[in-house]
Parts: C-alpha cells; sequence; structure tokens
C-alpha cells in the first residue's frame, strides 16, 4: 500500500471526494461496471489504432467468415465478418463511437434542459411549475420508444434527429427529480442566508441550489444513459435511427437479422456489447446511487 | 375514496387535452403538406388540392381543425388509413386483442418467476441465491429485447425446432374471432388443437416481452420485501412463535405487495413500448407492428390515431393502478 497522506478534515471537498469513493468502491460490481467503462471509451477513443480494419472496408473474398474459434475461421478477423465481408470486431468497435456519443449528448441535452426546466419549476412555483409538470406529464403518457419513433417521423430518420427524440423523452425524469429536490431545499437556512445576503434568483437557483440537489441527478444521469444506449440501438434495429452503412450496434443487427440461421456470430456479438455496455452502466449507476444517496443505501 | 377519484380525474384531464394537442400537432409537423404527401408521387390537380383542403378543413384556422380534430375523436374517428382507407379506429381495434393477449401473457410470466424470484432474494438476503437472482435480474434490466428475441429464435426455433418464428397460430387452423384472443376463441371453437397452437406461438414472443418487467418485479420485491422484514410488526409476529413460512407469506408479502403491485401496473407504458419491438421481431400482428408499418409507410393518420390511443390506455391504466393503491393502502387516500 502506499503511504497513506494526513487524512481530510470532515466537511471539506477532499474529505466528501474520499468518503464518496471509500462508499462506491466497496462495491464490487460498481468497480467492475467503472472499469469495463473506462476501457470502451479507450477503445472507442482510439478506435481508428485499435481496430484492426477499416469498418467500411469489404474484403470480396471473405463473406461471413465464422470467428477464430471455428475451423474455417481465420486470425484476420477474430469475430468474423458480416455478408459483404466487413470485420465485425472492427464495426463494433467504430460502433462504439456512435453509441456512446450519441447517448452521452443525449445525456448531456436532456439533463441540461431537465435541470433547468426542474429548477425554474421548484423554484418560482405557481404557474410556471404547473405548466411544466403538465406539459412533462403528456411526455410520461406516451410510451418512450413509440414517442421517440413518432419524433422521429417528423424529423426525418437519422442520428441527428434519433438523439433528439430520445432525449426529449428522458427530459421529464430529469425534470421531476430536479424539481422535487429544489422544493425539499428550497426553505434550508443556507439557502434562506444567501437570500438575505442579498443573492440573486439566477445566483440562488444554480450556485446555492443546484450542487446540493446534483446527487440524484447523477443517478439519473447514468440510468438515462444506459436507456440511451438501449433506445438508440432500438431506433437503429428498427432502421430509424442512425442508417446503415454506418456501424452502429443496432443496425448492424438489423442488418445481421437475415443471415440469423447461418451465421449466429454477426447477430450474437453486436447484440453482446449492447448488453454488456449497458450491464456495466447499470452496475456502476447502483454503486453510484448507494454511495451518494443516503436514503437508498444498502437496502 | 369518491373524492379522491374525482382528484384523480380532475388531474387527468390536462394531460388528456396535452396528448390531443400533441397529436394534432403530429400531422401538422411533419415536413411538407399533408395533401401533397397523401397524394403521393402523382401529384394532385390545382382544384382537387382545393377540393381537398376545404374537405379536410385544412383551410380554417389551427383552432378551429383541433376542435373539428378532438369532435372526430371524441366520436371515436379518427380518420381514415392512407393505405388502406379504412377507419384508423377499425384498424386499431382489430389489433389490440393481439397485443393485449401477448403482454399479458408476459406479464403473468414476469409475475409468476419475478415475484417468488424477489420473495426468495429477500429471505436469503446476502446468500449466493440472493446474489444470483439480483445479477440475473440486472442483466433482464439491462437486455436488448430485440436481441434476446433473435437469441431465442436462432436457439429454439431455428436451431432446436421447438417453437414457431413467427404469427399467432399455425396456418393449419382458422379461428372465427369473437374476442379478438386466439387462445379464448379457439377454447370457445372448442378446437384444442388450435389453443395448444396458440399457446406454442405466443410462449417465445412472451417470454421475449416479459423479460424487463420480470427483472423490475423481482429488485422491486426484494427492496420491498427486506423494506417490511425490518418493520416492527414482523418482529412482533416472530415473536409470537408463529413459523417462518407464515410470518414470510402472510406478515410480510402481503404489505411488501402494496408496492409491488403498483410497480407491475407501471410496467404497462413499458410492455406496450416492448410490444413495438417484440412484435417487429415475431411479426406477431398487434399494434406495436402497425405502428412500425404506419411510420414506414407514411401512413400519417394512422400513426396520429395510434399515438392518441396508446397515450389514453397508458392513462386509463396508470388511473387504474392509482385506484388500486389506494384501496389495497388507505394511508395514500388522505
Amino acid at each position: 500500500m502506499a503511504a497513506i497522506s494526513t487524512p481530510a478534515a470532515p466537511g471539506t471537498f477532499r474529505y466528501q471526494l474520499a468518503s464518496f469513493w471509500s462508499d462506491f468502491s466497496a462495491s464490487r460490481g460498481a468497480l467492475v461496471g467503472l472499469i469495463f467503462i473506462v476501457l470502451i471509451l479507450l477503445v472507442a477513443l482510439f478506435a481508428p489504432w485499435v481496430a484492426p480494419h477499416d469498418p467500411a472496408m469489404q474484403d470480396r473474398s471473405a463473406l461471413l467468415v465464422p470467428p477464430v474459434w471455428h475451423a474455417e475461421g481465420s486470425w484476420d478477423y477474430l469475430l468474423g465478418t458480416d455478408a459483404v465481408g466487413r470485420d465485425i470486431l472492427s464495426r463494433l468497435i467504430y460502433g462504439a463511437r456512435y453509441s456512446l456519443s450519441i447517448s452521452a449528448m443525449v445525456v448531456i441535452i436532456s439533463m441540461g434542459a431537465g435541470i433547468f426546466l426542474g429548477l425554474l419549476a421548484g423554484y418560482f412555483r405557481g404557474w410556471i411549475e404547473t405548466v411544466i409538470t403538465r406539459v412533462m406529464d403528456v411526455v410520461l403518457a406516451f410510451p418512450s420508444l413509440l414517442l421517440a419513433l413518432g419524433l422521429v417521423a417528423i424529423l426525418s430518420p437519422g442520428l441527428t434527429s434519433a438523439m433528439i427524440a430520445i432525449a426529449m423523452v428522458q427530459l421529464p425524469y430529469f425534470v421531476r427529480l430536479t424539481r422535487a429536490a429544489v422544493i425539499g431545499e428550497k426553505n434550508r437556512e443556507y439557502v434562506i442566508a444567501s437570500r438575505l445576503s442579498g443573492a440573486g434568483h439566477l445566483r440562488l437557483m444554480f450556485n446555492t441550489l443546484l450542487p446540493n440537489c446534483m446527487a440524484p441527478l447523477i443517478v439519473q444521469a447514468t440510468l438515462s444513459f444506459s436507456t440511451a444506449i438501449l433506445d438508440i440501438a432500438a431506433l437503429g434495429f428498427l432502421g430509424m435511427g442512425v442508417q446503415p452503412p454506418t456501424p452502429e450496434w443496432g443496425a448492424m443487427l438489423a442488418n445481421a437479422r437475415e443471415f440469423m440461421g447461418s451465421a449466429y456470430w454477426a447477430v450474437t456479438f453486436p447484440g453482446l456489447i449492447i448488453l454488456l455496455t449497458v450491464l456495466m452502466i447499470n452496475l456502476m449507476g447502483d454503486g453510484l446511487r448507494d454511495a451518494l444517496d443516503p436514503k437508498m443505501k444498502r437496502s | 375514496m369518491f373524492k379522491f377519484l374525482l382528484v384523480k380525474l380532475a388531474q387527468l384531464v390536462p394531460t388528456f387535452i396535452g396528448v390531443t394537442i400533441v397529436a394534432f400537432a403530429f400531422i401538422r409537423l411533419l415536413p411538407g403538406d399533408p395533401i401533397l404527401l397523401m397524394a403521393g408521387e402523382r401529384g394532385i390537380s390545382a382544384e382537387r388540392y382545393a377540393e381537398l383542403k376545404a374537405q379536410m378543413g385544412f383551410d380554417r384556422s389551427l383552432v378551429a381543425q383541433y376542435f373539428d380534430f378532438l369532435k372526430g375523436l371524441l366520436h371515436g374517428d379518427l380518420g381514415n388509413s392512407l393505405v388502406t382507407h379504412s377507419p384508423v379506429m377499425d384498424e386499431f381495434m382489430s389489433r389490440f386483442p393481439a397485443t393485449l393477449e401477448l403482454s399479458l401473457f408476459a406479464l403473468a410470466f414476469a409475475v409468476i418467476i419475478g415475484l417468488p424470484a424477489g420473495v426468495l432474494a429477500a429471505v436469503k438476503r446476502g446468500k449466493t441465491l440472493d446474489h444470483t437472482v439480483m445479477g440475473v435480474s440486472l442483466t433482464g434490466y439491462s437486455m436488448p429485447i430485440f436481441w434476446w428475441g433473435l437469441l431465442l429464435i436462432m436457439l429454439f426455433s431455428s436451431t432446436l425446432g421447438w417453437t414457431p418464428v413467427s404469427g399467432r397460430i399455425s396456418f393449419m387452423y382458422f379461428i372465427e374471432p369473437v374476442t379478438g384472443f386466439m387462445t379464448i376463441d379457439s377454447l370457445l371453437a372448442g378446437d384444442w388443437g388450435a389453443f395448444l397452437s396458440s399457446l406454442h406461438y405466443l410462449i417465445l414472443p412472451a417470454i421475449v416481452l416479459g423479460t424487463i418487467p420480470l427483472a423490475v418485479i423481482a429488485r422491486q420485491t426484494r427492496s420491498s420485501m427486506l423494506e417490511v422484514l425490518g418493520e416492527d410488526y414482523v418482529r412482533t409476529a416472530r415473536a409470537k412463535g408463529l413459523s417462518s413460512f407464515r410470518v414470510i407469506m402472510v406478515h410480510t408479502l402481503r404489505n411488501a405487495l402494496i408496492s409491488v403491485v403498483t410497480v407491475i401496473g407501471l410496467q404497462v407504458g413499458l410492455l406496450l413500448a416492448g410490444a413495438i419491438l417484440t412484435e417487429t421481431i415475431f411479426s406477431w400482428p398487434g399494434i406495436g407492428k402497425w405502428m412500425i408499418d404506419a411510420i414506414s409507410r407514411r401512413d400519417y393518420p394512422s400513426v396520429q390515431g395510434g399515438l392518441v390511443l396508446i397515450a389514453f390506455i397508458v392513462m386509463i391504466v396508470n388511473l387504474l393502478v392509482d385506484i388500486a393503491y389506494g384501496v389495497i393502502n388507505p394511508r395514500i387516500r388522505h
């Protein structure tokens, strides 16, 4: 073990960070999740160096080659090739870029807009709150994937519309959480003290209240991130998301579907990577919730 | 109780209006002129265009058009499909039983497995069984169900040949639709072969659609069981010398069920979203597949009608869940 530095004093940011880390790392699942996510982020980031082939390159001499552990498999194509001779492993690696970056954008958009609307609703109450919560109720009345599909139909299928549609569907959860947290914090002494010392609305909302409402929002962000990966893949699978030949995981599944009987690998691996990524994010989310939200702790 | 009901109903009204506005706006927000869209590739003469515009009310103010739409809606008139030219309402109603049947079987699957699994996990807290149940349910919760469906088809249909790949019943049987539920209709017709065939076709789609609800129910059951197990009255029951089976089944489970029932009810929106994917994979002739087809064929009146009707169903089920929650948990009513 490394030499232990002087323990941080309670109440400081370093102390909070240390106590968060000790809670978070107490869960083995959360750590495994975190490590997996970091790895897949690195792979996505360095895709051109990591991937053995160009994801769009079609090797006409190697159509539907099985994975390497089969007798007919080849070390050139570790996870086999698809129907037009593209390397599945490389496509999965490049696909990580799409899935992760679109989902990250979804979370940023819906979290940003959700926090803003939730702060407005919780801080000002009155008619602003009524309008915002009613609109969110309407969004929640539609099954998420259906609303996303409807929005994509309006915006025309593609990467950007899929992103906007899924962000829209996720919005109500952030609005509700922020609003509830703001209402809970609003009348606490530190907020009143800040107001009495002359802080304006914006300062109270963003500097005083928001940092104290972040814990549930961070947990929700991880949940949203995994839901976004699933929804993006579902839209891609239905042909309404990222369009082929882009190596998006859901679209890859849709393309491989007709070769289900003859080339199981073309179907199995894209789905497996979706499942693993979502599972690991959820594991990490559970750990985050235990560490950040004392009320939910160790239940 | 009556007051509670009225309040809940009143809260629903703005959402109802909001849903109709969203659905109304849907067709108007589409890129392009709806009449030109409906005319398709052939184009349309200027006179016919003006005639259609007047006929469909597009020449009137948006507010007037909205009230026309609302009036039609309240009379059950959602316009006609651009593809089949039959009323959207009829199209929806003829397919809805298929989705309902699939969803009910999926929910039954989820409850029958998820509930006992959650109870066992709570009772064996911290043991291997608990970790296994929680691990499996987290995996189920993270499952891309469109892939799960394909995997099960590859295994059970293609490789083992145990289950059919798509459809609702073998083509050898023709059952006159009475309720629209293939299982009930075949029983009504007294045809055992058809009944078994319909079950055979149901099993794989129901498992696929039920997977995520199963995971949610198992997790919720476990956590509310653990909560109730810590209550004083459970300790009292144990102290009275009741058998631990009785303590768990009667004193704990009954109270834990309150929140589980709510969660089960809230799965309906999830089931309808999942039905879109499941029905696409299994070519199940329900509203999910119908909506996807409508979207890809640009049959906008059908998409619009489907959006409204599905949102209504979700709202009504949520209302029923709220009421059921009030009935089984009197603390909530006040």
